[in-house]
């Protein structure tokens, strides 16, 4: 998209001696850049609010970033193989009237979770089959499907709302599972390390990753470019459909505009996580780390009564910064090497 | 001729026109050239924008801030009307599009400079200068009867049959298609877009044309936040939400191409005017609004879909190419 034309006047490149040890590697990572940013997060928000400590203010705080982390897993691997869905808040609200519709037919627990993961699953499907089986592109695409899928729960409920969920349906939105240790946060927890091995143990995260680097160079290696593509179309809508329930669940009420924008911030959570917007590289732990920069930031800025839409000029201007800092760093240190 | 046929702006318009005869068949009213006039004025802001993101979508950016610039615009010169009730309608037109430059030009910028990825770019200035419309308004509306009349009255004076807003839009359109198709910034554009490389040896700087085609789409989005507010006489922070999306819609609907490099002005203004005649037929023909999000996310995904296939080439593909080498 940008002009990595000009990127490649380097000259000649040097080879060390030797490969950089893990520890080498880790002290100059991204993760350890947003680390740095967490704590120091962390403890000027400790500085400036007596209740920021509170272990119960903390576990509530976790709820501002899981459901949308759950999706930022699954976004980060769309984004390494080169692909995006920007149609994730638009799948949770319609996997939300679908389950909102079910329970005016009295439909149990059991089935509402069937249903809002079969509804996520679909959508992926849909989005799938539209880029890997008539090759368009997925911004566009998902574009489109984010108005269709929201535009059908408008249809669906115009200015009403579902209410009427069943008492044990809000487990999984505000049940806890051990002292201050929430469902969702255990979740997160769980859903983190799955998509770690995922996407950095196995054959299926190499292939994902080869496809962001060099889609035509991945299909010449064998790897079935459009079936994994369409794995992760799936999985996306998938883990859409997980983060429906745990926000229906906690929210107990379904309206159209159910998670709203949401696809912005799972973004800015995946590419503030060192994911490459382009593909090809990122891990899944920079996006947790991500995850908690963007929930503790939230919580802070809330508990000092700052207003959310100035929250998101942080979240914008981070957004920006941990891109372009970086690369403005490169530039003054090559410059002084001349 | 069959060039003609083929042509995707001419299958648009011919769809277009079956739309408008279909509802007129039920509602002749709707055709009446007053009716027209109207719905043609409801569109502009939409065609404006949709003029500006097709110059930036040609050099395969994509500028995500246009609702957020158009917004903070609109802010911008209702504070001054209401501060200074005698500035003159130039003087603001001339802040409004300056401001929309100056946030153009940062994104543009950024692109160019640093070589972010323009969708993080925009994706962050969209929630920035949206941020700063409520720490200069402290979340405050401005309505209309903080507004001067002649602020108000601008956008809607009718000048031979068409209010102010219609001429603008037309005579933007105008300007538009000579500057793509008559000037080498406009032949930039799509030599940028087609192929980055082949550009940079013939000489045209690729960032620079990227960071003009923002500053253009940044004047236009200022530009219409003026008539947009003025319009409706009243400024808040959630003006024009989600309108960067309707306004890619446009340009995907009138066939210019994401990967950049394919698109026209006529495609860019019928896309705006299918997806405006849309939103205005809806509760003529007695279907409930709601119904509007769904059709516009249709319509983007056949219009797409129909791309990608009419551009396939023809034969047999013996070796893959890359789907969209980037």
């Amino acid at each position: 998209m940008s002009t990595t034309a000009t990127a490649s006047h380097a000259g000649a490149r040097q080879i060390p001696d030797r490969l950089r040890t893990p520890l080498q590697r880790f002290l100059g990572s991204w993760e350890l850049l947003l680390l740095g940013v967490t704590v120091a997060v962390f403890v000027l928000n400790s500085f400036a609010s007596p209740y920021f400590l509170d272990p119960w203010n903390l576990s509530d705080a976790t709820f501002n970033f899981t459901e949308k982390a759950l999706i930022a897993f699954a976004m980060a691997l769309l984004i390494v193989s080169g692909e995006i869905d920007l149609s994730v808040a638009s799948i949770i609200a319609l996997a939300s009237t679908a389950m909102g519709f079910a329970v005016q037919m009295g439909a149990e627990t059991p089935v509402l979770v069937l249903i809002g993961l079969t509804v996520g699953l679909a959508c992926g499907a849909f989005n799938g089959a539209l880029v890997t089986g008539l090759g368009l592109p997925s911004i566009v695409v998902t574009i489109g499907t984010m108005s269709l899928f929201r535009g059908i729960s408008y249809i669906v409920l115009g200015d009403k709302a579902y209410t009427g969920y069943p008492s044990d349906f809000a487990f999984f939105g505000q049940g806890y599972v051990w002292w201050v240790i929430s469902f969702e946060f255990a979740l997160f927890a769980v859903c983190a390390v799955l998509f770690a091995v995922l996407l950095h143990r196995t054959n299926f995260g190499r292939a994902v990753t080869a496809i962001g680097n060099n889609p035509v160079g991945a299909l010449f290696s064998g790897i079935r470019v459009p079936k994994v593509k369409f794995a992760l179309f799936l999985l996306t809508g998938l883990m859409s459909g997980v983060a429906a329930i745990c926000l229906t669940s906690r929210l107990g009420a379904t309206r159209p505009s159910i998670a709203f924008g949401w696809e912005l911030e799972v973004v800015t959570m995946v590419v503030l996580g060192g994911v490459n917007i382009l593909g090809g590289s990122g891990t899944i732990p920079g996006v947790v780390i991500a995850a908690f920069v963007m929930g503790m930031v939230t919580f802070g800025f809330g508990l000092l009564n700052v207003p959310g839409i100035v929250m998101s000029i942080f979240i914008g201007l981070l957004l920006i910064a941990v891109i372009a800092l970086p690369r403005v760093a490169r530039r003054v240190l090559a410059a002084r090497k001349g | 001729m069959r060039t003609l046929v083929k042509s995707r702006e001419a299958i648009l318009a011919a769809a277009i026109l079956v739309l408008v005869a279909a509802i007129a068949t039920r509602f002749p009213g709707f055709v009446a050239p007053a009716n027209l006039a109207n719905v043609f004025n409801d569109t502009a802001p939409l065609i404006l924008l949709a003029l500006g993101q097709m110059a930036v979508i040609l050099t395969r950016c994509i500028d995500l801030s246009v609702a957020a610039n158009l917004a903070l615009t609109g802010m911008v010169v209702a504070l001054l009307n209401t501060m200074f009730p005698a500035l003159p309608i130039p003087v603001i037109l001339l802040v409004a599009v300056t401001l929309g430059a100056f946030m153009g030009l940062v994104n543009g910028l950024l692109v160019w400079k640093l070589d972010i990825p323009p969708i993080v770019v925009t994706l962050g200035t969209m929630t920035i200068y949206r941020g700063i419309i409520f720490l200069i308004s402290d979340g405050a509306w401005i309505n209309a009867h903080e507004m001067s009349d002649a602020f108000k009255a601008f956008p809607r004076a009718v000048v031979l049959g068409l209010p102010v807003l219609s001429w603008i839009a037309l005579l933007m359109v105008a300007a538009f298609a000579v500057l793509i198709t008559r000037t080498p910034l406009g032949r930039a554009f799509y030599a940028v877009g087609g192929n980055p490389h082949a550009a940079v040896y013939t000489g045209i700087d690729v960032g620079l044309t990227q960071c003009a085609a923002y500053v253009l789409s940044g004047a236009l989005a200022g530009l219409t936040g003026y008539l947009w507010v003025a319009r409706y006489a009243v400024a808040y922070v959630d003006i024009a939400g989600g309108f960067e999306l309707e306004v890619v819609a446009a340009c995907v609907i009138g066939g210019i191409s994401i990967a950049g490099g394919i698109g026209t002005v006529g495609g860019a203004l019928l896309g705006a005017l299918f997806l405006g005649i849309v939103k205005n037929a809806l509760p003529v023909v007695n279907i409930s609004p709601f119904w509007q999000l769904a059709i516009s996310g249709s319509a983007i995904i056949v219009a797409v879909a129909f791309n990608a296939t009419s551009n396939r080439t023809k034969g047999r593909v013996i070796l893959k190419k890359a789907e969209h080498a980037a």
